[in-house]
């Protein structure tokens, strides 16, 4: 043995006598290197879990992922991650993932292992019969052409380019019900953004609001879901700025703002209604804003009745078929619009509209707001005209004081007062004020006009399109923003293009019709449509055939996720796609997924790990309480393997409507496969299967375009190429730059108009990685952002009518006369010549039409709208009402609910008598559903993590300590919550960060229940979904599980059949029958 | 100074390190912490730390309750009421670490040299070397270092060594969403710290006040210290921890004059007693 | 207003996110004065310790450390058997010592978490680390115990024979205290602060151990000097706990309660027990009940010792408080006192 190895030797001869330091070094901490520095290779990726979109490292090393960690050039993200973006390499290669495909034959008990291309071709024969077995070629004397019989869920957690393939291949075996979670998360945002600015995406981007004097997070719990996020929310603050919380809950961003306010849940409307009643009352609105870049001097229909007339319902309501006709709704001087006008007012054609509108075409305001008919509003620029919009405005709110906001909503006088002051005094020309929201806000069945109400409040102080000021939609899934663009979801097309209907659109031209007179951007409408059809049917989509419009299947009415639960359990729909979503978990009524799921002929389940959703027939809740007997039970179940993001290239759209391209690292092992993969070769097998068919049905599965190169040794097709086609092509086959070069002559090809420049120069400017630290805060050089890489949308109103800065201190975007252009530090959202003394021609259409001084460039009047004339089906104004089971009456109006919301009698989803009424009192609780930082959605990515499953690992719900008391409940102890739906147990967290609210003389108690558990996992436990019910709102058809009553009691639940008989107990205690809640 | 207690500017030096680099630590601003414990979990990938338990604790949202093998960064959750009595919360979030002690009792007391101190002036456990005796365990005054039952050594933080041998920040400051972590030159951080405890004592933050920061201190200052809101005790922490080798030269005195008694005694006794 | 302009020359006012302030973490109270009244109260997170308890398994530590005392003692009083004539005494004792240290290093071997590893305790020399200090010693001393004994019974090479039983009886002192240092010298309040008196009740109580066995296994007749021993050894210790915990206050209260409790009052009845017998254990039996309880009472001394420190580690108030009180002394006189006080706790 060497001596000089005795660190004693080295003790003696050298510096460190005490043997404490050098001389003590081990062999091994002489070879310490980190494996960062031992990687073969970085490649350059994005977090896979929320929308903030964090840039990551991949180090890999030996073909094998050893590292991940956050980039520190990613201008949003600057090398943070949160727990779950730091949990992403246990995510990807942690023991939790399934590796082989499995197989469940009908009536089986177990699980058989099968051979991928064996299942696939099984799941491509099972796709062909049941298309076959449930094609129609018409409904209701109108050509559909379409199968009802398939459905498809998942997209938000996945690719664009993956997207886009499933709503192509499907759309084109016409298979409608394609749905993704965007349905469940901010579909309502699209809606109440896109009808008040034209476009339903953040207008804002998370980095600018460090420049915000004032920011309001509501409906939001901004530090837990969007952590990396809130470091602007903090630069702001640092700043100086004022950082309110308006939550039920005390939560991890109350802790951290400067005003906190408790509110009762589903009572926003009100509040803001109270925001908007203060500014109109003291005039403290922004007025050259207001009066410019609002349609507030618009002056209404003598028709319009508001609220305020009718006890809380507006003109136009049909009782019997729970609509509204929007008439009555109209600008003075303009037409009704042309889809209303155009045919005969027979029952029948009553009926259909009513259908057009559940088919949730408020969504498709996403990239354009609604058509206002033709014709020339009248205007009162001085405001004062009794019906111009600001008066109405006015009197619809004059009831929301100070002291019905306490009313409805528990706060106090005082604190509302400070959150007007702190508002008002943040905006206007030098200062501006940001609203932060989520689906605190969203999940409501009157969401969308929630986000109206913020949207009016933001346009009277004039925060929107200026630095610092908007609102911030903060997005769910890695990619819900993208799969709303591209969207999996059953209304739309790529770019927020309206699937036809069948009744209204029979041909291109009925089609583009209703848009094709308009001003503003979505004037273009044929262009984009006739290059999606290029994109799709290349070839074959020529002018004589109307482009192949006719191969897009037609809607006849709502095909939400939720409505195909129901075709489900009616057995009108008999195969189920799960790409990447949970529903027995994430979806309300989680019980009403899996009845409906039971019923199917077929389910095929991608994803990471056996999630709920896949292994509900052996070990559900309805196997423990008899509802279902796995032999039973004839569903087919295929399960196949996902690839992780480090397995596969591809972008992801974040909420700041970044493009973000994510590179592959490594290959998938075993048999799992990218969703890209999956959905190219089901296409391409099926194409197989069907060639030479001559049935016109299976044209539009074989003129598709569907010759993706494909790749390496698991043949994976090249999602460069798909993202080259979504920007599309020119009549020279170059790229496309820009979306003003999109042709209606079927010289150009665009797979999402939006998206066109994405591309652009044949180079993957999603892929862009300039650091953040050499760019200015707009940071235009990393990824892309939609639409033409404008970062703050609308953002020609950060500029006077004349073209210069509001102030000194916020110049974003201004004309340079010299220049003849609009120039500053973003892109300018605006035609880049057109002056701000433009003014259009009377009979100009397209962008054109719109003057130098209308920011809202999608709009149809360019303006932002306080009144949304069109475009909701459930009122031109937000108005408070109750949620669906809500144990209180509505004290602003007799009419307590939103007349016109979507609710569903089912044996299987109940809902609870609200208000004064009789069993009111059996649910007497407030129940509020939400995330921790901790956990991720339905689970399926956070449950399986034993380091995210630690933090929390166990399901609780929160409460005060009065409720507590109340109830007898015991911190730490077991509680259960009831609802006519179904009962769950919780451990019980006792706290006084949730605290019971005085209104009316009431007080009242919330329960807060985090959502993300199931049965399956590392962690687990009962799903808050299992209490939710279905009740939508009718825009969008999201569910309502931000509040609903509920009651609470000591102990665990009951097992087995005991359980159900407890939740009948309770429906029968509180007399609920068929038509409990189903008032109007 | 001292090498057993008392300001010590120079530990990498003093322990044989030649032409250290400037000794770094962590500035924990428990102000501005969010509570997301990514520094946790950043940690336990970084670092392969296995998975420490899932129980529900109540305790607030702090489910992984203390600092240990398993456990290398643990953010503790305090809810309050303000103390202004306007009826308001305070919910109090801190991320504590090993404190990388000027004088480190554990390294001190460390019979094998598994325990030693790096050119950085942090203090890391060697895993070829530990021979798991648990002595460096209840010789911490911050109950921070433990024995893994699984494989017998004892862990904690390291200051992620590994990646500050190549030029990284710690996992855990890298991660920290808010910067609530702050990693650098202890110097620095001092300065920084002392800039920052002002700027909140003007926006009235009065409770605010800077722990584990003064090389004056019981274990001559800590490596990794903190700015709390309250009383260190609330978060768990000893309000003046002292190491324990200060004591040592006393220790072996008392020892050797209890020595000298029993070899006296025993001696006197037997000399007393011989056979005569 | 923020102080946040963007011009049109681009940002103005930027200052890092962690300079933020937010309102909610205000505590109202004006000023920076701090409250000088400590609360009456003693906050704790959720009562959970703030140290960590040693993992030490009480049998193989307690053992170890009532073994190396036992050898220690055992080492010197055969020197001084051999120095006085007593060969059966000297025969009891070395091979008493040998015995004991053997057993005791097996277990202190077999509470490493790395029994393997037990050499690496020579790997350096750490005069800061009584563990380590011990484990030098115990090099030194364990193969003198066992030349001493080896040559005692076999009566090879003498010289070596008396040199060895005389470096033996040097160093068993050592042996038998320094584990009282060890201990001191750990962060656990009780047993630090008793680092005075500690190692006199290990050194007393290693004399009762020797003195025990001697007592158990030789006839009356050849106890000689040995009963005294045993009764100096006895006072010894009882009278260092009782300063100790005088001196302790509040950091004695582990010893008073609990399982601590029992385990020393076991042990001092059986000392005391022992020690007062040992004068006038003149037969056989009454040799063997008093050597044996001298011998128990020694071990469960280490016990007593050992869960003392587990139940001082566990409650965070033998933490705190004497930490507060100590600071509060030191803002007060702004010149902290050198030491400690740890008078006066209670
Ligand atoms: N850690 C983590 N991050 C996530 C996710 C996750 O699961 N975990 N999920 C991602 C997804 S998919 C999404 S959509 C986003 C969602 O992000 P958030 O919307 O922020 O998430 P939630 O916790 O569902 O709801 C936010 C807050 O709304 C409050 N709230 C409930 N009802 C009401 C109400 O009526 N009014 C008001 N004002 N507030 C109410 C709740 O108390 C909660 O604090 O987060 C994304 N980020
Ligand atoms: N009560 C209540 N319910 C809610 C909400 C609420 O606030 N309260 N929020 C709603 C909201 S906003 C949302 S977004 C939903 C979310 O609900 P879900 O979307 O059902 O929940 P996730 O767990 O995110 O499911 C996504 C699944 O996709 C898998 N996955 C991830 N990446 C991939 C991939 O690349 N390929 C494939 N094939 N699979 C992948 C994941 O493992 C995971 O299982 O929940 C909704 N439900
Ligand atoms: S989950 Fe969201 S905030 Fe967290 S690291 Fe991933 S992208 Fe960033
Ligand atoms: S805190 Fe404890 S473990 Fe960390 S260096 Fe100091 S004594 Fe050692
Ligand atoms: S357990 Fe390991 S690190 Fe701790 S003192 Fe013993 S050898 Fe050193
Ligand atoms: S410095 Fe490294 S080892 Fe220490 S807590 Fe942070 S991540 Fe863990
Ligand atoms: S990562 Fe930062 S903000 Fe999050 S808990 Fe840790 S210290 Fe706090
Ligand atoms: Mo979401």
């Amino acid at each position: 043995m060497d001596l000089r190895r005795w660190p004693v030797y080295r003790q003696l001869t050298g510096a460190d006598r005490l043997g404490r330091g050098a001389a003590a070094r081990s062999a091994e901490t002489e070879r310490l290197r980190p494996r960062t520095a031992t990687a073969d290779r970085v490649v350059k990726s994005v977090c896979p879990y929320c929308a903030v979109g964090c840039a990551q490292n991949v180090y890999v090393e030996n073909e094998k992922v050893v590292q991940i960690e956050g980039d520190p050039d990613s201008p949003v993200s600057r090398g943070r991650l949160c727990p779950k973006g730091a949990a992403s390499l246990q995510l990807t290669t942690g023991p939790a993932r399934e590796h082989r495909v499995l197989y469940r034959r009908p009536r089986s008990t177990h699980w058989e292992e099968l051979d991928l291309e064996t299942a696939m071709d099984m799941v491509a024969d099972r796709v062909i019969a049941t298309r076959e077995s449930t094609w129609q070629d018409e409904d209701d004397g109108a050509r559909v052409r379409r199968t009802l019989g398939i459905a498809s869920l998942g997209g938000a957690t996945l690719d664009n380019e993956e997207n886009y393939l499933i709503k192509k291949l499907f759309t084109a075996l016409g298979v409608v019900q394609v749905e993704n979670q965007a349905r469940l998360c901010h579909s309502s945002t699209v809606a109440g953004l896109g009808t008040s600015f034209g476009r339903g995406g953040a207008t804002m981007f998370l980095q600018d609001l460090q420049h915000s004097d004032c920011i309001v997070i509501q409906g939001s719990n901004f530090a837990e879901a969007h952590p990396v996020g809130f470091q602007w929310v903090m630069e702001a603050k640092a700043r100086g700025a004022t950082v309110i919380h308006v939550d039920p809950r005390f939560t991890r961003t109350s802790a951290l703002a400067d005003l906190y306010v408790p509110l009762r849940a589903g009572s926003d409307i009100a509040f803001l209604g109270g925001i908007i009643n203060h500014v109109l009352q003291n005039d403290a609105y922004f007025h050259e804003y207001v009066v410019n870049y609002t349609n507030a001097a618009t002056i209404l229909n003598e028709d319009f009745q508001d609220t305020e007339d009718l006890d809380g319902v507006f003109s136009g309501l049909d009782r019997e078929h729970r609509a509204y006709t929007f008439d009555t709704w109209r600008y003075e001087g303009v037409g009704a619009t042309a889809a209303a006008a155009s045919g005969a007012r027979d029952e029948a054609y009553d009926e259909r509209t009513r259908k057009i509108r559940e088919s949730g075409r408020g969504e498709s305001h996403g990239a354009g707001g609604p058509a206002i008919g033709a014709g020339v509003p009248e205007t009162d620029p001085t405001l004062r005209h009794p019906r111009c919009v600001l008066q109405v405005l006015k009197r619809h709110y004059a009831r929301y004081t100070p002291e019905m906001v306490q009313r409805v909503c528990g706060v106090p006088p005082e604190l509302f007062a400070r959150v007007c002051d702190a508002l008002v005094r943040n905006s206007g020309p030098d200062r501006t004020s940001a609203f932060a929201y989520a689906v605190g806000w969203t999940q409501h069945t009157v969401g969308s006009q929630y986000i109206r109400t913020a949207s009016i409040l933001q346009l009277l102080l004039g925060n929107v399109g200026r630095p610092g000021g908007g609102i911030q939609a903060l997005r769910g899934h890695a990619s819900i923003q993208g799969s709303s663009d591209i969207p999996t979801l059953f209304d739309l097309l790529p770019g927020y293009i309206p699937m036809p209907h069948a009744h209204a659109h029979q041909d291109l031209d009925s089609f583009v019709a209703a848009d094709a007179a308009r001003k503003g951007y979505w004037g273009h409408m044929r262009a984009y449509v006739v290059s999606l059809l290029k994109a799709w049917w290349g070839e074959a989509a020529r002018a004589e055939n109307d482009f192949c419009f006719d191969h897009l299947p037609r809607l006849t009415g709502g095909h939400s996720t939720y409505e195909t639960v129901l075709a489900q359990l009616a057995g009108e729909c008999k195969g189920y796609f799960l790409l990447g979503e949970n529903p027995a978990v994430g979806s309300a009524n989680a019980r009403l997924q899996r009845l409906g799921m039971a019923k199917l002929d077929w389910l095929v389940v991608r994803d990471f790990s056996l999630i709920e959703s896949a292994t509900w027939w052996k070990d559900g809740p309805e196997i423990e309480t008899g509802e279902l007997r796995t032999r039973d039970v004839a569903t087919e179940v295929f399960f196949f393997p996902a690839a992780s993001h480090t397995e596969k290239a591809g972008s992801f759209t974040n909420t700041n409507r970044w493009l973000q391209w994510h590179h592959q690292a490594v290959e998938p092992s075993g048999d799992a496969r990218s969703d890209l993969w999956f959905m190219y070769h089901l296409g391409r097998i099926i194409r197989e299967k069907l060639a030479g068919s001559t049935a016109g049905r299976d044209r539009p599965v074989l003129d598709l375009t569907w010759d993706y190169p494909v790749e390496g040794r698991l043949a994976e097709p090249s999602a460069e190429a798909v993202l080259a086609e979504i920007n599309g092509f020119g009549p020279d086959g170059a790229h496309l730059s820009t979306s003003s070069l999109l042709r209606d002559d079927g010289t150009t090809s665009c797979g999402c108009w939006i998206y066109c420049g994405v591309y652009k120069d044949g180079v993957n400017q999603a892929a862009r990685r300039r650091p953040g630290g050499e760019q200015s805060w707009i940071a235009p050089e990393w990824a892309w952002a939609w639409p033409e890489n404008r970062r703050v949308l609308y953002n020609r109103a950060s500029a006077a009518p004349d073209g210069t800065p509001w102030s000194d201190r916020k110049a974003l975007v201004w004309w340079d006369a010299a220049a003849g252009q609009w120039t500053g530090h973003d892109v300018p959202d605006f035609e880049l010549d057109m002056p701000p003394s433009y003014r259009p021609a009377a009979d100009a259409t397209g962008p054109m039409g719109l003057s130098g001084t209308d920011p809202f460039i999608l709009q149809a009047d360019g303006k932002g709208w306080l009144f949304a004339p069109s475009g909701l089906v459930d009122g031109p104004l937000p108005t408070h009402y109750e949620p669906q089971d809500s144990p209180f009456d509505n004290p602003l109006y007799g009419q307590r609910r939103n007349p016109v919301r979507q609710v569903f009698s089912h044996p299987h989803n109940r809902y609870h008598p609200s208000g004064s009424d009789p069993g009111s009192e059996v649910f007497p609780y407030t129940v509020t559903t939400y995330r921790l930082t901790e956990h991720f959605t339905a689970g399926g990515m956070s449950r399986w993590s034993p380091y995210l499953s630690e933090l929390q690992p166990e399901a609780f719900c929160e409460v005060s300590p009065e409720l507590a008391a109340e109830r007898g409940l015991e911190h730490g102890g077991w509680a259960t919550v009831v609802t006519a739906r179904n009962a769950i147990e919780v451990r019980v967290m006792v706290t006084e960060r949730v605290r019971p609210l005085r209104l009316n003389g009431q007080v009242v108690h919330q329960i807060g229940l985090p959502y993300h558990w199931g049965p399956n996992g590392y962690s687990t436990g009962d799903s808050a979904n299992e209490l939710a019910s279905v009740s939508l709102d009718p825009n969008v058809h999201i569910q309502e599980v931000k509040a609903f009553s509920a009651d609470i009691r000591p102990g665990r639940r009951p097992r087995g059949a005991a359980l159900t008989a407890l939740v009948r107990e309770y429906r029968t205690r509180a007399g609920i029958t068929a038509s409990t809640g189903m008032e109007l | 100074m001292g090498l057993l207690s008392g300001p010590e500017p120079d530990v990498a030096a003093d322990a044989g390190h030649a032409d250290p680099p400037p000794r770094v630590g962590f500035f924990t601003d428990t102000s501005v912490c969010i509570g997301c414990k990514a520094c946790e979990v950043a940690c336990k990938e970084w670092n392969a730390v296995p998975e420490d338990g899932l129980d529900f604790t109540g305790w607030s949202y702090d489910n992984t309750r203390a600092l240990g093998a398993d456990s290398w960064r643990h953010v503790a959750f305090v809810e309050q009421r303000r103390p202004d009595g306007d009826g308001g919360m305070r919910w109090l979030m801190a991320s504590d670490v090993c404190k990388h002690c000027t004088h480190a009792a554990c390294l001190d007391v460390c019979p094998t040299g598994s325990l030693f101190r790096t050119e950085y002036g942090t203090v890391v456990v060697q895993e070829d070397i530990c021979n798991g005796c648990g002595y460096c365990v209840p010789a911490c005054p911050y109950g921070v270092i433990e024995k893994r039952e699984e494989d017998g050594r004892a862990w904690k933080c390291t200051m992620c060594y590994d990646r500050l041998g190549d030029g990284l920040e710690p996992a855990c400051a890298k991660a920290c969403p808010t910067d609530s972590i702050q990693f650098g030159p202890l110097e620095e951080l001092r300065t920084r710290a002392a800039t920052r405890l002002a700027q909140l004592h003007v926006a009235g933050v009065s409770d605010a006040r800077l722990y584990g920061h003064e090389p004056t201190d019981g274990v001559g200052g800590d490596g990794a210290f903190f700015l709390l809101l309250d009383a260190p005790e609330t978060y768990g922490l000893p309000p003046d921890p002292v190491v324990t080798t200060r004591d040592l030269p006393a220790m072996w005195r008392y020892a050797g004059m209890a020595a000298l008694t029993l070899f006296g005694g025993i001696t006197a006794i037997s000399m007393f007693g011989r056979r005569r | 207003m923020s102080e946040s302009v963007v011009t049109r020359e681009g940002v103005r006012g930027q200052r890092p996110g962690r300079e933020a302030s937010p309102a909610a973490l205000r505590s109202g109270r004006r000023g920076g004065e701090r409250t000088v009244v400590p609360d009456a109260e003693f906050a704790s997170y959720y009562g959970r310790p703030i140290l960590k308890r040693a993992p030490w398994a009480a049998s193989d530590i307690a053992g170890y450390f009532f073994l190396g005392g036992l050898a220690g003692a055992s080492s010197v009083l055969a020197a001084g058997a051999d120095a006085a004539g007593r060969r059966h005494l000297a025969t009891v004792s070395k091979l008493g010592a040998l015995g004991a240290i053997g057993v005791s290093t097996a277990l202190l071997i077999h509470d490493l978490g790395v029994p393997s590893r037990f050499p690496h305790m020579l790997r350096v020399f750490k005069p800061t680390s009584p563990m380590n200090t011990g484990s030098w010693l115990l090099a030194v001393y364990g193969p003198s115990a066992g030349f001493a004994a080896l040559t005692h019974v076999t009566r090879l090479f003498p010289r070596l024979g008396a040199t060895s039983t005389s470096l033996a009886a040097l160093t068993g002192p050592a042996v038998a205290t320094y584990t009282a240092v060890l201990l001191a010298d750990t962060a656990v309040p009780t047993w630090h602060e008793s680092h005075r008196e500690l190692p006199f009740v290990f050194a007393g109580s290693s004399m009762c151990a020797a003195t025990g066995l001697a007592l158990a296994l030789l006839s009356p007749a050849r106890h000689g000097s040995v009963r005294t021993t045993a009764l100096l050894g006895g006072l010894i210790e009882l009278a260092a706990s009782r300063r100790m915990r005088r001196r302790l206050g509040l950091l004695a209260e582990p010893y008073r309660r609990g399982r601590a409790g029992l385990l020393t009052l076991a042990a001092e009845t059986l000392t005391l027990l022992g020690a007062l017998t040992a004068p006038t254990a003149r037969t056989r039996k009454a040799g063997l009940l008093c050597g044996g309880s001298l011998l128990l009472g020694s071990a469960l001394t280490r016990f007593a010792v050992l869960e003392a420190g587990r139940a001082c580690a566990d409650d965070p108030k033998y933490t705190v408080l004497p930490q507060r009180r100590r600071k509060e002394a030191e803002t007060r006189e702004e010149s902290p006192p050198e030491m400690a006080p740890p008078l006066g706790l209670s």
